[in-house]
């Protein structure tokens, strides 16, 4: 199925394709030609491979999280993407997209950001590559982040906070539209999920399969077999696309994609975006989206800073609607809960979007029982989130009585 | 013949550009966004784009950012910017839509449209939809005799200038600068070469748009195109205001200083 998709102009059955200003459409075109021309090419994908491996620590592990398993009563796998460099996924898209970057001969990168993992990425693989760096992030999330402000100016990237509309991620993403079309020239659109226009989704698809690809081997090696489960968390929906490619064909094998669904999807408070919105085009791409009557967005709202976005990537709307995979809200309060016990059980601080995967699979191992063996794509590692985690928790000072 | 061809076909005729004029629909309320119209009218436009503030607007500088956040605010619906259409239409003069795509999508291709030519609205302008996604428009906008105004860019190849004129009516929207909309203190130099890449390849007319603010500009700008289009520098007379007949008189001093650019000496 993803073999065939998406089509020439990008779509996944309805969803996807280009909704862009003409101004982009030609760099746009730049960058699909290229990555066709980069994805058959030895020397690219060598070096790629090269740079992931000794760079970005990446094969990651797969990891059987046995105390965990027995507390919520199934067997869970960790992917154990916490591990690579800077403590996420995302790293194995932008040292893809930095490369190709490098490739068509951009010196300059920009990003939007939300928590600002993929910023910090970003700026990461700029400095790696040699690359000027631009970031994008809502000012709300400058204040909220303000540490990740600092790693990525640490990084020798310029930080601009966004302070229009909410001025949040989906701003970000606005105001890094706005520089592309000034600058396209020079720069390269390093965008950090698998939305926007094509070739984003299937591109970022392709850079981030290998948590697929490697967890299929790793998950046979281990077990002989394939799980019964696979579950990722969904924002733009990067790591889950990433996890859930290899396992599409095997159709034995669930494929779940935990949304954030906020204070619940039922209070208007969520970012649960296929599970409580509607289809529209946001950013390039047909999908579904958070929307009002007029077609307006809405604000998001999640505990996770990486999940807080009110659109999602159009393959996973296609998996949605051809009911491939399965797309469930985690609210804040359970995701918070997840994140408790595998910090308790198994001495693993997972990042807050990880932790609504976590708590999908808490409840997938009610409903499939001990023998269920299910695989959990921890994309992303905590450090990030402690101080919010420790106030959730009331664990700091300030707090205490 | 659509009302958007019977005013090329005047302007042609007078050896002139037309004049087009923007503003957003609610701002800074839906009764002063009609007034305000209605003064760009009166003081020379000869069409108006309606514009449709939406939340996310990508092709937007700053200027038109906030009259769309402030419309929005004050709960713009996409039945009021129908309202305006009517109210603008009912001068006489040939209206449009500036949207983005997605509040059309939600309210359907088809009831939008007929909601627009029922209120006299003569098409859309489409910043982020292009042709290669424009199949159920196309449908839409020929069952209800509206243009379809799309936008070329000095970084549209050749094929693809070809490809989005054919598909367009009424006139072709050259946006001059690689940017976003705003007032600049320069006239493009891309824009004649735009215009001219476009002539070989279409006789629709074409309209320039972005970065124009001022009779001068307008002047150089009407001398090789078919329209001069001004949006940020007429939203900027009414956020620049003290009071909304300061912001019309400014409205109406710059509509007539642009409209004198038109004529071709």
């Amino acid at each position: 199925m993803s073999a065939v998709l998406p089509d020439g102009p990008g779509h996944f059955g309805r969803f996807g394709g280009r909704f862009m200003p003409e101004a982009l459409i030609a760099p746009l075109d730049e960058i699909t030609r290229e990555w066709e021309a980069a994805q058959v090419d030895p020397v690219f994908q060598a070096e790629l491979a090269r740079m992931l491996r000794e760079y970005a620590n990446v094969p990651s592990p797969m990891y059987e999280a046995h105390r965990f398993s027995a507390a919520v009563g199934a067997r869970i796998l960790l992917k154990r993407e916490d591990l690579n460099h800077t403590g996420a996924h995302k790293i194995r898209n932008v040292i893809g997209q930095a490369l190709l970057a490098k490739r068509i001969g951009k010196p300059r990168c920009i990003a939007e950001t939300g928590a600002g993992q993929h910023g910090v990425a970003s700026a990461t693989a700029c400095a790696y590559l040699d690359l000027e760096c631009t970031v994008y992030m809502g000012e709300v999330d400058t204040e909220r982040q303000a540490l990740n402000v600092a790693r990525m100016r640490m990084l020798g990237a310029e930080v601009i906070p966004v302070t229009t509309g909410s001025r949040t991620l989906k701003d970000a993403i606005n105001e890094a539209l706005r520089d592309w079309v000034t600058t396209v020239d020079t720069t390269h659109y390093l965008f950090g999920t698998a939305a926007g226009p094509h070739p984003f989704p299937s591109m970022v698809r392709e850079l981030t399969r290998g948590i697929g690809d490697e967890s299929r081997a790793q998950v046979l090696e281990l077990d002989g077999r394939l799980p019964d489960a696979v579950v990722a968390c969904v924002g733009g929906g990067s790591n889950a696309i990433g996890m859930f490619t290899a396992f599409v064909p095997d159709e034995q094998v669930r494929l779940v994609g935990i949304e954030a669904g906020g204070d619940g999807v039922e209070t208007g408070r969520h970012a649960a975006t296929i599970t409580g919105g509607q289809v529209g085009v946001l950013h390039g791409a047909r999908s579904f989206l958070l929307q009002d009557d007029d077609g307006q967005t809405i604000e998001s709202h999640s505990i996770s800073a990486g999940l807080d976005y009110p659109g999602v990537g159009p393959e996973h709307a296609y998996l949605a609607e051809t009911g491939r995979a399965q797309y469930v809200p985690a609210t804040d309060d359970a995701a918070m809960s997840a994140f408790a016990l595998l910090c308790k059980t198994e001495g693993i601080i997972p990042a807050i979007e990880s932790a609504h995967a976590l708590a999908g699979a808490i409840d997938l191992a009610q409903e499939l029982g001990p023998d269920a063996t299910i695989l959990v794509n921890l994309s992303g590692r905590g450090d990030k989130d402690v101080h919010t985690a420790a106030e959730y928790f009331g664990l700091l000072a300030e707090d205490r009585p | 013949m659509t009302l958007i061809d019977d005013l090329f076909a005047r302007t042609r005729a007078e050896n002139r550009a037309a004049l087009v004029g923007y503003l957003p629909a609610g701002f800074p309320t839906v009764e002063q966004s009609k007034r305000a119209i209605a003064t760009l009218v009166e003081n020379g436009v000869d069409l108006v784009e309606v514009g449709l503030p939406y939340s996310d607007p990508v092709m937007d500088g700053p200027t038109i950012q906030a009259a769309a956040e402030t419309a929005l605010a004050g709960g713009t619906k996409v039945d009021d910017v129908i309202e305006v259409v009517r109210a603008t239409a009912a001068l006489g003069v040939p209206t449009v839509v500036m949207t983005y795509w997605n509040p059309v999508e939600r309210r359907g291709v088809d009831l939008f449209s007929s909601l627009l030519a029922d209120a006299g609205g003569a098409g859309l302008i489409t910043p982020d939809l292009i042709p290669d996604e424009g199949a159920e428009w196309d449908r839409a906008s020929r069952a209800h005799g509206l243009d379809r105004i799309y936008l070329v860019s000095p970084s549209s190849t050749d094929e693809r200038m070809a490809l989005t004129a054919e598909a367009a009516s009424g006139f072709i929207y050259a946006t001059a600068v690689m940017g976003v909309t705003g007032q600049r203190t320069e006239t493009s130099s891309l824009a004649p070469e735009l215009v001219a890449r476009l002539r070989a390849v279409t006789d629709k007319p074409i309209g320039v748009g972005l970065g124009v603010s001022n009779g001068a500009q307008a002047a150089e700008v009407a001398a090789f195109a078919d329209a001069v289009i001004v949006g940020s520098a007429l939203v900027r007379c009414l956020l620049d205001a003290e009071d909304e007949q300061q912001g019309l008189d400014a409205l109406a001093a710059l509509t007539r200083d642009l409209r004198a650019g038109m004529e071709r000496s």
